[in-house]
Parts: structure tokens; sequence; C-alpha cells
């Protein structure tokens, strides 16, 4: 444990270090992943303050709240929301949650965190180039928390934002200002995940340690794998969408547009585009972008569950086929989010077959994970009861999946509530599951430090069963054909009876959200106060991580990198109840 | 008042919930890391099944309270809405089985196999035969869906009979316009430069001998029970969506684009009234595509209603050549019987709330 062995390994020279090069323009891939992280709860709470906000009106359409026109002034004039702010709340809720919470803070965090440590490498390929994917995150998170200042108002078409709406000004308040700096935070951001993206996949390909082959790699590695092949692939379309409306919006060109009459402005000049090309290119990114937020907690989920349950991960390499059959399904099913645009046919009919095929893998992965809880001997953590939520989660919400992925019966359900209910339950809240789970897991890594036990096991069952009485009453509405993004119901015959309902969810929805304040102050309170962690390897797991000293420093082993010699999971062998990965392989037993 | 009092109620009892969470730490930390892993494990592991017992109790009781509200009870009002609710019902067996069987496997596996001393985990890394299996029924089952889907998909998306009816249906925002072909049963061309909100709000072009006696209306379509009826859908702005929950049908609205979506009636909107007791009833057309700020407020009404009642509500409508050139209107008074009067549009952009 020498000195000279820390510098031995990389040139960065920690001595060096001030506060700005070791908190602020940190190249370390574990500081990076912390800032991640932290700047995804900042979005979290932000995101999740909103939907409050648009629960109160829609849970209280009728109510006053004085206080609301003291904070948002013109936007709840007399205490209610107007219409205007209920839609830019509802967008930029979505567009906060999906990219910059579970894309940023979800696989920026771990894949920075865990590649390195888990594949046995100092930092990451390029740690330059992982700052700078930071400060494009941070730079797209300012320009984007800004759009809420501008007099017009943050865009409010929704997070898919469709042209003509997202292309015309006229035609909403919102598609003025806002919504060029929506695009200009987007593009910010595809730059931070690219530059990522591409950091992530060298990593794993080239800076392994010794003896570690990619069928030895920890299932969260592939996961975060196959997420930044995904990120690499699609990202760019949906940049070059953008652009297109960029030039859509402000130079008269007509790509999306086309046989346009705004109301109080008379006909545009534009002519010859198609609105649903941007639909092709925006889900082109849309759909793997799922994947790109599911796929890091499944990777996660995985290996908390094998660790806790003390039992290898069931099939590993049936986890690996479907982790790659279902990324590699995931380009091809882009256009199920357009079966009501007029599709052709024939087309849609691909589409759904396509489609319902990824029920397949998703079927593999549930039943292996069963399979490893399966008499094995567990231990409930919090991460461990978090992975266990995230598979329930993933079983409702990947079955309605088969509903909606079935053309004739979403021709029904489309952008009704049955939709909001499937996908908040299969992506949003599993993979704020898998977040939770591994932020829990790893923090001991993170800081050196336990976060409290007990308000871990409240946080999980409040915002369990909260998850459950949110949504799963979701599915009856749609079923109404109660249609998302509506500000009130009180004029339509066919969706008020529904006005209690959507009580209980808002207050619901209010309580889950106090429960997430808990962990905040849980979270930031055992950054500092909380127990300290006194072995190296504190949850009696195999990976590399755990091979490091307690806090450890820019470089992560002060000597050596250990060599790999066996897979991650020989939990339960030979009678021995975990074997880590540095541990040569004895005479007696058969390696992996 | 009351906002300051519920905050500091709320901090309170974080307050309260902390300072137990930071107790109970210490505790563990006396009795041990290992015994107090296992009370831990012990109390969670009983609470896993609870939650797997009062979530299906709260599944019972979601459906006594809501199934109700739902369309399900009464049943689709079309011929293609009937496809949709029986394969709905197919589909929600088949995931509901699979749901109930994983779930419980879930939480009886967690509750069942939490850590004792008296047992070793199982060394079980992988079983091909298994994971065959478990691969092989999913597929199976899905693609009885697929098949099963298709038919109706293609069915729907199919062409109509010969003999179904054409109304062209435009949204704007925030409201519907129709178009009705007239004697001539075809639609005259139209082009989106021509447009003027108050006379010729589809930019029908007049010089095309087809147009003159297209009729226009605002706000609510008639159709007649029984008989197919062919939407050709088109918008005036930006992407909308006809949304028809109660035939169980939906396509959008998407500017310079026609699509098209056809369904036959099966109940008048009286039959409806009396079938689902609500003197109220009304089929609505939602917009189900977000289109701005009056969104929540872009509201059709189908009526639906039998041939005779069809044949006396057209032969008050007026072709809207003769709104938009009242001269004409005059000189084809004097030639021919006279058209009735009826008002022909409203502005529905009135409605929406500001």
């Amino acid at each position: 444990m020498s000195h000279e062995a820390t510098l031995h390994g990389h040139e960065l020279h920690e001595h060096h270090d001030t506060f700005l090069t070791k908190y602020v323009f940190s190249q370390d891939h574990k500081m990076i992943a912390k800032q991640f992280l932290i700047t995804g709860m900042v979005w979290a709470v932000l995101g999740g303050l909103m939907s409050v906000l648009f629960r109160l009106q829609l849970g209280y359409p009728d109510a006053s709240f004085p206080w609301l026109e003291s904070i948002l002034g013109k936007w709840a004039k007399g205490g209610q929301i107007t219409p205007e702010a209920y839609y830019a709340l509802v967008t930029t809720h979505g567009t906060v949650l999906v990219f910059f919470v579970l894309t940023a803070g979800l696989s920026g965090t771990f894949a920075n965190f865990l590649i390195p440590l888990q594949v046995g490498a100092r930092d990451m390929a390029s740690p330059f180039m992982n700052m700078l994917s930071y400060w494009f995150f941070l730079a797209a998170s300012v320009v984007m928390l800004s759009s809420m200042f501008v007099e017009t108002g943050p865009f409010s078409g929704g997070w898919t934002a469709y042209p003509p709406l997202s292309a015309l000004g006229d035609a909403s308040p919102g598609s003025k200002t806002g919504m060029d700096l929506w695009i200009i935070a987007m593009a910010l951001f595809v730059v931070s995940s690219l530059l990522g993206g591409l950091n992530y996949i060298a990593t794993i390909l080239n800076m392994r340690t010794k003896g570690m082959s990619m069928t030895r790699l920890p299932l969260t590695i592939w996961a975060l794998f196959f997420t930044a092949v995904l990120g690499v692939l699609s990202f760019p379309v949906l940049l070059s969408g953008l652009i297109l409306l960029i030039f859509d919006r402000n130079f008269g060109t007509s790509f999306y547009l086309s046989d346009i009459f705004v109301n109080g402005v008379g006909a545009l000049s534009n002519e010859g585009g198609s609105a649903i090309l941007y639909q092709h290119l925006f889900w082109f990114l849309g759909h793997p972008e799922v994947y790109i937020i599911l796929l890091p907690a499944m990777g996660m989920v995985s290996e908390i569950m094998s660790i806790n349950s003390r039992k290898p991960i069931f099939g590993y390499m049936a986890m690996l086929g479907s982790l790659f059959a279902i990324a590699a399904l995931a380009f091809l099913v882009w256009a199920h989010h357009m079966f009501v645009t007029g599709l052709n046919p024939f087309l849609g009919s691909i589409f759904v077959l396509l489609t319902l095929l990824i029920a397949v893998p998703s079927a593999i992965k549930v039943f292996n994970w069963l399979t490893t809880l399966w008499r094995g001997n567990i231990r409930f953590t919090p991460a461990m009861l978090f992975a266990i939520g995230f598979v329930s989660l993933f079983i409702s919400g990947g079955l309605t999946g088969i509903w909606l992925g079935n053309a004739a019966l979403d021709i029904h359900l489309h952008d009704t509530y049955f939709v909001i209910a499937h996908f908040h339950i299969v992506m949003g809240v599993a993979s704020m599951f898998g977040m939770f789970a591994g932020v829990y897991h790893w923090f001991p890594k993170m800081y050196g430090r336990y976060l409290n036990n007990s308000l871990g096991y409240i946080h999980f069952w409040v915002t369990m069963a909260g998850a459950y009485l949110i949504f799963w009453p979701m599915h009856y509405e749609g079923l109404a054909g109660m249609p998302r993004r509506y500000f009130d119901f009180s004029i339509w015959e066919s969706f008020k009876q529904f006005a209690e309902l959507n009580r209980f969810i808002s207050t619901v929805s209010m309580i889950v959200f106090a429960v997430q304040i808990l962990f905040l102050i849980n979270f930031f309170y055992s950054i500092f106060k909380g127990r300290k962690v006194t072995t190296t390897n504190p949850w009696e797991a195999n990976t590399l991580e755990w091979t490091t000293p307690i806090n450890p420093g820019h470089g992560n082993w002060p000597g050596e990198i250990p060599e790999v010699h066996r897979w991650a999971y020989d939990y339960g062998k030979d009678g021995k109840d975990f074997i880590p990965q540095d541990v040569p392989v004895g005479a007696d037993e058969s390696s992996h | 008042m009351s906002l300051y009092l519920s905050i500091a109620i709320i901090v309170l009892i974080f307050v309260v919930i902390f300072q137990i969470a930071k107790a109970s730490e210490y505790v563990s930390i006396l009795k041990g890391e290992e015994a107090s892993r296992k009370q831990n494990n012990k109390i969670n592991g009983f609470l896993m099944i609870v939650f797997l017992v009062l979530g299906f109790v709260g599944v019972y009781v979601c459906n006594e309270y809501l199934y109700d509200k739902t369309l399900l009870p009464q049943g689709a009002a079309s011929v293609q809405g009937e496809k949709v609710d029986q394969m709905l019902w197919i589909t929600l067996i088949i995931t509901g089985i699979v749901f109930v069987i994983t779930q419980v496997l879930l939480f009886w596996f967690a509750y069942k196999y939490q850590e004792s001393d008296n047992r070793k985990a199982f060394f079980f890394a992988h079983s091909t035969k298994l994971e065959l299996i478990w691969t092989a029924i999913p597929a199976i089952t899905l693609t009885v869906l697929v098949i099963f889907g298709l038919r109706n998909w293609f069915f729907f998306t199919g062409e109509p009979p010969k003999n179904a009816m054409v109304v062209e249906v435009t949204g704007k925002q925030f409201g519907w316009i129709f178009r009705y072909p007239g004697h001539d049963n075809i639609f005259g061309k139209k082009y989106y430069k021509n447009i003027d909100p108050a006379t010729n709000s589809v930019g029908i072009i007049w010089d095309d001998k087809y147009a003159q006696d297209d009729i226009l209306t605002e706000q609510t379509m008639y159709v007649v029970k029984g008989q197919p009826v062919k939407l050709i859908i088109g918008s005036r702005d930006v992407v909308h969506d006809v949304g028809l929950s109660h035939f169980r049908l939906k396509m959008d609205a998407v500017p310079g684009i026609p699509t098209t979506m056809w369904f036959t009636p099966k109940y008048t909107t009286k039959e409806m009234k009396e079938k689902t007791g609500n003197p109220n009833f009304a089929y609505e057309i939602s917009c189900d595509q977000m289109c701005g700020n009056g969104h929540y407020s872009m509201k059709g009404i189908i009526e639906v209603v039998d041939q005779e009642e069809y044949d006396l509500w057209l032969a008050k409508q007026k072709p809207q050549y003769f709104t938009a050139f009242p001269e004409e209107a005059a000189k084809a008074a004097d030639g021919e019987a006279k058209p009735s009067a009826a008002p022909v549009v409203t502005d529905s952009t009135a409605t929406a709330k500001k």
C-alpha cells in the first residue's frame, strides 16, 4: 500500500487536488457519478413537485389555493393553476423525469460509478470526456430550468414535442421562447449522453482487468453496456429530428409543416412537409429510450438479488441473451407509439409482432429473477426490497404492455390513462426502484457510511404501496377512455365520474412525495453522520468494487488491480457463502 | 394559516420518524449487526406476505368501486367496439393468470426463503430445460394474441362496406368541423389557403362542381344507426385525434395527411341513454392528442339516430355555398323550393375556457 504504488497505476496526482479539481471539475469517475446523482436528485424533486402541483389541479379542480398564486403568480391566478401552467408542468415533468432523472441520473450515476470499479479499471477510458459529459448535462439542466422563467412560459406541448404544435409559436404560447430553450437543453443533453456513452463502451471493451473476460462481467456492466450502445445509436436521431424542428421554427423550412391555418394568424405558406416524419424520428429514439431507462435498473436488480439471496443469478447466459434481445428489438418497435397516426396497416402489423416479441425476453428475465429467489437465503436490505419491488412493478407494467402493443387494443386505449398507468409502472416507478436499490446498495461504497435502515424500510413500503395505489386505479380510467393531458374533466359526461378517484390518487401522490423527502433527509444526513462502514465488503459480495479500500481514492486500488479468476456469482458454491471474483480457483472446484 | 399548520405537522412527523429511525439504529448497534439483521428479515418477510394479501384485497376493492365506471358494463356501441371488448377480455384473462402466478411466487418466495440458520442457499446456476419452457410458453401465448389481434386490426383498418356513408372530420384548435358531401355524394376539392373561419372553415374550392352542395356543421355530427360510416380525418392546424371511446376507436387528425376510420354504430343516442340509465349520455368525441391549451375542452358530439330522423335532419341543412354567397342562396330560392334557414355554423372556439 505504498504511495508509490498509488502513482504507479495512473498519472493523476491526487496530492495536487484542490477543492475545485476534487469536487467541481473532477475527473474521478466516482465524483462524477455523485455529481450526476445529486443533480438527478435535484431534478427528481423538482419533477416530483411538478407532478404534485398538477395532481392538485386534477384532484381538486374546483378548489382555490391562495398560496399557489403567491408562489406561481400569473400561472395560478385566483389560486388555481391555469391550463397554460398545467400543460407546462405536465410537459416539464415528463421531459425532466425521462431524460434528466432516469437517463442522466440513473445511467449517468451508475455507469460512471460501477463500470471502472466492477471491470477493474482505475478510471474511465477518457476521464476528461467524462467530466465534459457531466458539464454538458449541467448546462442542459440550466437551460431547461431557465425556460421556466421566460415571459411566455416553458414548452407546454407534451414531452414528445410533436410538431406542428411545437413548431408554431402562434399555436401555443409555450411553443415560443420556451420551446427554443427546450430544444437547446435537449441538444446539450444529447451531447452529454453521447460523450458518456462512448466512454462507457470504450471502458467496458478495453479496460477490463486481467482475467475479466466478457462472460465474467457482472450483469450490471452488461446492462450498462447495452444501455450505452442504445444511447449512442439512437440519441443522434433525436438530435437530427430536433435540428429539423429548429429549421421549421426559425428558418421557414417545411420538414414537418403542411396545409396549416392558425386561428388568428391565417394560412401559413409551408407545404409538403409531414408532421408524422417527426414522430418517426422521435420514437426511433423514444422507444430505445425506454430501455435506456430500464436496462440499468434490470442490471442492478439482478446483481442485488443475487447477492442478497446468497445464490448465483439464475441463468446468467439467458439473462445476457435476453438483455441483448431486448436491446436489439428496442430498435424495431418504435412505430407502436404511432398505431393511430394513420400508419400503413401492414406496417402496423409488423410492429405488433415485433413489439409482442419483446415480451419473451422480458418473461425470461422475470422467471429467472423468481428462480434466483427460490431456495435462497434472503437478506432484506432496503436495496433488496427495492429490487423485489422492481420485479413486482415490472411484471404489472410489463403485462399491460401486451395490451397496448396489440394495435387492435391500442386503437381504444391509446393516449388514455391506461397508457399513463402502464408506462409509469413499468418504466417510471420500476426504474426509480432500480435507482433506489442502487443507491441503498452502493451508498457505503460512495460515502463510506450506511444509509439508515429503518428509514429505508419506511421509504420502501410506503413508496411501494403508494405506487400501486396511484397507478393501479388509472387502468380503470383508461378503460373508460379517459384521455391523457386533460386539464379538467368536468365538462365531459364520459369521464367526470372519476372526480372522487382523482382526488384519492392526488392525495396518495402527495404522501408518496413526502416520503421521498424522508429519503432525501436520510441521504444527506447519512453522507455526513451515517453509521460508518467498518469492513471493505459489507454485503459480502463478489464483485471487484468491494476489494477497494472503504474510501477509495482516485485510481480506486492503492496497489495492483486485482486479477479476476471467476464469474461474479459464486454464492453458495461448494458450501461456501461467497467467493469473490479475485479468489483463484481451487483445485477441486470448477471455474466459471 | 391552515397551510402553515399542516406544514408544521408534517415537519413534526418527519422529526419523530427520523428520531425513531436513529434510535433503532443505535439499538441495532448494541444488539449486534447479525441479530438486528435477523429481526429486520423477520419483519420484512412478514410484510411481504401482508403486502401480497392486501394487494389482492385492494384489487378486489378497486374492482368493486371502479368496474361500473368503466365502459365495460355498458358494452361497446359499435360492431368494431364489440370485437375490441372481446379481445380485451381474452387479453385480460391471459395476462391476469400470469400476473397472479408471478406475483404470488415473487412474494411467497421472498417470505419463504428469508434468511434462516437452518438452511443453506441452493447453488442453482442454470437449467436449460426450465429456460426453454419459459421461453416457449410466452412465445406460444403471444402468437395466439398476435393472430387474434391482427385479424381485428386488419378488419378495423380495412375498407368499409360499399354502403358506408362518408363524413369528413376536420380538427382545429379547439373544436371539430364536419363536412357532408351533399346530394352528389362527392366532396368538393379543398385547399387550405381558401380557409375563411367565418364562411369557409375547411377551405372548399367553390369553383369545383362537387363543392356547391357540401354541407358544413360544427360540434355535432349525425350518423345513422346500423349504417357503416367512414370518416375522412384531417386537421387545420396541429395534430388532433378523433377519440371515440364508446365505439372503442380513435384516429389522429394530421394537417396535410388525411387519415380514415370507419365504424358501424349499433345503438342510437336515445337507446344508449336508456341502456346506461343516464339521461345526459352523449357519444362524445374527445381530442386525444395534445393540441394546445384548450385540448381538454375540445369536445364534439356524435348523434346516432335512425334513418328517419337523419333524413329529417339532413333536409334542414343548407349547403355551405349559400352561407358563403347569400346572393346565390336568394337566386336558388327564387328558382326552386326554398331551403330552410337553420343556423349551420356555430363557432366552437368560444366554448374553450380561456
